[in-house]
């Protein structure tokens, strides 16, 4: 049970990649270089990255739960969502 | 006329924008570090290139949460005159105050070299004193300029003529051999749409000297000083006491 009241910390894992369809150019040059030492059978390589975040579940009413917290800033900053999709989990 | 030139971390095409704006052209160039919280007073700001915040999370991500660009927002709504150049110009996307986004180049390459320009709109401050449809040689020297728009913003960029430059050919053409990058439509510039705000990848103040293999570049800072009509020297606000 947790404590009522005390923030709790909390781990959000963020993954940002391009969206399907948009040329991800680092991914097919890893995939390259996959294929060069001999490692085959990679049909396809998705590049992005990775982002951990310590946060203090608080909960302010004012600014949302954790996860819309954390759409915000995927949404605002994280991720270019013009270009780019995200996928998280809290732990 | 006094012209300001953004300095974030990682900036590194400051000095030479400020030479050609100073020495070639003759006007006031200052510094605006990034941590500024007005730009008034200018005639023109430009955001130079670079690597501001080492192009950490995207190229320009960061730089877009300065202070200085909080005020350009201001300065900009205001319709000040506003130049981005390769990082900047990154800056003033992931910024939203020019529209779309820069994706790594297509082949993955880092490409530094020459490239042509078509002009596509002449009624900005920073292509008023060329043609439409001149070409311009101007460098290159990015990773991340292949440029995107998705549909609905690639119909508003046309309908509202915010097309300012295209890759191309010596001769004009738009080819796909002429494209360095893979931008969607060529596109190497944009315009904000009453055209006060332009960002581009190629570098100007890298060809405004014939020293430099091109003198094409400085067209573009030429047309700065034909659109903004100069005002006097700002007046000392106290003596100096000899």
């Amino acid at each position: 049970m947790t404590d009522v009241g005390r923030p709790e910390a909390r781990t959000v894992r963020i993954v940002v990649t391009l969206k399907p369809g948009v040329l991800d150019a680092p991914g097919q040059a890893i995939r390259q270089g996959l294929d060069a030492l001999g490692h085959g059978g990679v049909r396809a390589v998705r590049a992005g990255k990775y982002f951990e975040l310590e946060m203090a579940d608080d909960g302010h009413a004012d600014d949302g739960g954790l996860e819309e917290r954390v759409r915000k800033m995927c949404e605002g900053f994280l991720a270019n969502t013009l270009i780019e999709e995200y996928r998280y989990d809290i732990v | 006329m006094d012209i300001g030139i953004i300095v974030f971390p990682g900036s590194n095409c400051d000095a030479d924008t400020h030479h050609v704006v100073r020495d070639v052209l003759g006007h006031r160039a200052q510094y605006v570090w990034h941590e500024e919280r007005t730009l008034d007073g200018l005639d023109a700001v430009i955001l130079p290139g670079g690597f501001a915040h080492g192009d950490y999370l995207r190229a320009g991500a960061i730089a877009a949460t300065s202070p200085v660009v909080r005020a350009l927002r201001a300065y900009a709504a205001g319709g000040g005159v506003t130049l981005g150049i390769c990082n900047g110009f990154q800056v003033l996307l992931e910024a939203g105050l020019l529209p779309g986004a820069m994706r790594p180049n297509a082949g993955g390459e880092f490409r530094c070299e020459y490239v042509r320009i078509r002009v596509e709109r002449t009624d900005t401050p920073f292509t008023c004193a060329l043609a439409p449809g001149q070409v311009l040689r101007l460098p290159i020297a990015h990773a991340e300029g292949n440029y995107y728009a998705d549909p609905p913003t690639h119909r508003a960029l046309l309908a509202g003529r915010q097309i300012a430059f295209r890759y191309c050919d010596a001769s004009g053409a738009i080819l796909p051999g002429a494209n360095p990058n893979g931008s969607h439509d060529a596109i190497a510039g944009v315009a904000s749409p009453s055209g006060a705000m332009v960002g581009l990848m190629p570098h100007p103040e890298r060809a405004s000297e014939h020293l430099l293999g091109s003198e094409d570049g400085r067209l573009i800072f030429e047309s700065l000083a034909r659109w903004v009509t100069p005002r006097p020297p700002a007046t000392r606000d106290r003596l100096e006491v000899r």
